[in-house]
């Protein structure tokens, strides 16, 4: 599902590369942790999976296509199948809860019937359904966070890709986030979370990648978060 | 669906900067109303030169008594030489019509254009005035060849090219028209850099709502087009405020007060309005779509 092969990337305004030498596989279904401190590679890792960045070297593979051979028009396509969550959830601040779900569908050009009915299913999936028409600023971290991987999810996308997104919520709130993580890991979706949170790595055994300095350092099956264990 | 969902878009946008909206159509509709004031110029002013070139005639005057041209010789023109002329000129094959002036006829003229000054009539009397033969010719470019036939012939004081007389007319009116042209240039350049300017705000503004298009794989095209139309309508718009203040320019300005005030001249009609129209909404659209579209290449992230 995803492969990168020998990827490198290199901003021209620093001396070291953000990723170096990286040979990552992930089959579909997975669950994958990408682990390491700040400026390990992990954000950019994910930008290029999303044609949001090019390596500078190497070979980035997204459901078996390679994607420096992707036009550009076709990119809008290439993203339509992966979801993303973020840290900061990026919810639209002037938008309600179903308003922001639907946003996701509406700018691809998805039919009002299709949107009526799948956002609400959507939204009780997360366990949202009380709160349809909130908006987000009604709502605590990990309800916008919710409202978020719903958006994300709206479209069945093949992969999620998650950027921190525990990283504004406490302990609690992250466990059900998690929850609501593999459960949609289990529908099929491969997901690959990259985090700090050593408790949850470590409560999961999922495979973990770990990042140091742009190179990949580990990469275990059940693995754990894994500083000095 | 979709079609409701841009309009909301567009909407939000243009609600959101009210102000800079506001200020885009404004700068527009001016900027096309000058362009309207000098395509209208350029009208009138070829309006005016099929008129005039049309009555524009070569003035043959003949000798009279008081005439102190060399070939007079102190003597009026004789009822021979008069007629003589008179038939030459009407086979030459430049000319087209000729018309004989008697003194009684260019005093009564005289007196019809300068009604309002009864000083300057009541000072002349019809045998102050020459008599002439009025000859309008097929092409106007031919008056040297006809002049030259004429010149010294006896009986004839002085031939006189109505054209050239209305040369300086023309150059003033031409230097109106190319300073009504500057302006529209200018304002033309302010209304583009306007209306740049207004779209680059707005894509700002809505950055967030952008970066999440992207992200969820809306194609560039649904994420530009608000953006593109935002500009378009300030075109549109603007061109049918220019329009109708050109409309209102005929109808006041020209029907109402230059008609009256310069009555032995001819005016835009309605046709030239319409014509000038479809070239609003043309440069209104073209410039204002080009400027949205380019300034978005620039500053929007796709």
């Amino acid at each position: 599902m995803i492969r990168l092969e020998h990827v490198g990337k290199s901003y021209p305004t620093s001396t070291r590369p953000a990723l170096a030498d990286v040979d990552v596989e992930i089959e579909k279904g997975e669950f994958v942790f990408l682990v390491g401190s700040s400026g390990s590679g992990k954000s950019t890792f994910l930008r290029l999976l999303l044609k949001e960045e090019s390596p500078t070297s190497g070979k980035v593979y997204v459901a078996g296509k390679d994607l420096s051979r992707l036009s550009q028009w076709k990119v809008p396509a290439l993203r339509r199948s992966i979801g993303t969550v973020f840290q900061d959830f990026r919810l639209l601040p002037n938008k309600t809860v179903f308003q922001n779900v639907a946003f996701a569908l509406e700018v691809i050009g998805k039919p009002r019937q299709t949107i009526a009915q799948v956002v609400p299913e959507v939204l009780d999936l997360v366990g949202l359904e009380g709160k349809v028409q909130r908006m987000p600023d009604e709502l605590s971290g990990g309800e916008q966070q919710r409202v978020a991987i719903a958006r994300a999810f709206v479209n069945r996308p093949m992969i999620l890709l998650a950027d921190e997104p525990t990283g504004n919520l406490d302990p609690s709130t992250s466990v059900g986030i998690m929850k609501l993580l593999d459960r949609i890991n289990r529908t099929g979706t491969t997901v690959v979370m990259a985090t700090h949170d050593a408790a949850i790595v470590d409560s999961m055994r999922r495979r973990v990648v770990e990042l140091s300095l742009g190179r990949v350092v580990r990469d275990q099956t059940r693995g754990v978060y894994g500083y000095g264990a | 669906m979709r079609a409701s969902f841009f309009l909301s878009e567009i909407g939000i946008g243009l609600r959101r900067n009210m102000t800079m909206t506001i200020a885009m159509i404004v700068t527009m509709a001016l900027s096309l109303f000058l362009q309207a004031l000098g395509l209208g110029m350029t009208r009138q002013v070829s309006a005016m030169k099929d008129f005039w070139y049309d009555r524009v005639e070569i003035s043959v005057y003949l000798c009279g008594e008081s005439s102190v041209g060399a070939t007079c010789g102190g003597t009026p023109v004789t009822d021979e030489q008069r007629r003589e002329i008179g038939d030459d000129l009407r086979q030459m094959p430049q000319v087209r019509e000729v018309f004989y002036e008697s003194q009684q006829d260019a005093y009564d003229r005289f007196r019809e254009q300068f009604a309002d000054s009864p000083d300057l009539v009541d000072n002349v009397t019809a045998d102050a005035l020459p008599e002439s033969y009025r000859v309008s010719l097929h092409d106007p470019e031919q008056f040297e060849v006809v002049a030259s036939a004429l010149r010294d012939r006896p009986g004839i004081e002085q031939v006189q090219d109505q054209k050239a007389l209305l040369e300086p007319f023309f150059r003033i009116l031409n230097l109106f028209q190319f300073g009504a042209w500057a302006l529209a240039g200018s304002a033309l350049l302010a209304a583009v850099l306007l209306v740049s300017n207004t779209v680059r705000v707005s894509a700002f503004g809505r950055r967030r709502e952008v970066g999440i298009m992207r992200l969820v794989g809306a194609s560039n095209w649904t994420i530009q087009l608000p953006f593109v139309l935002e500009g378009l309508l300030a075109g549109v718009v603007g061109a049918v405020i220019a329009s109708g203040g050109l409309v209102a320019v005929k109808a006041i300005a020209v029907d109402r007060f230059l008609r009256e005030e310069l009555p032995f001249t001819a005016f835009i009609g309605w046709g030239d309005v319409l014509w000038v129209v479809p070239w609003l909404f043309l440069t209104g659209i073209v410039l204002a779509g080009l400027a949205s579209f380019l300034t978005l290449r620039r500053h929007l992230r796709v």
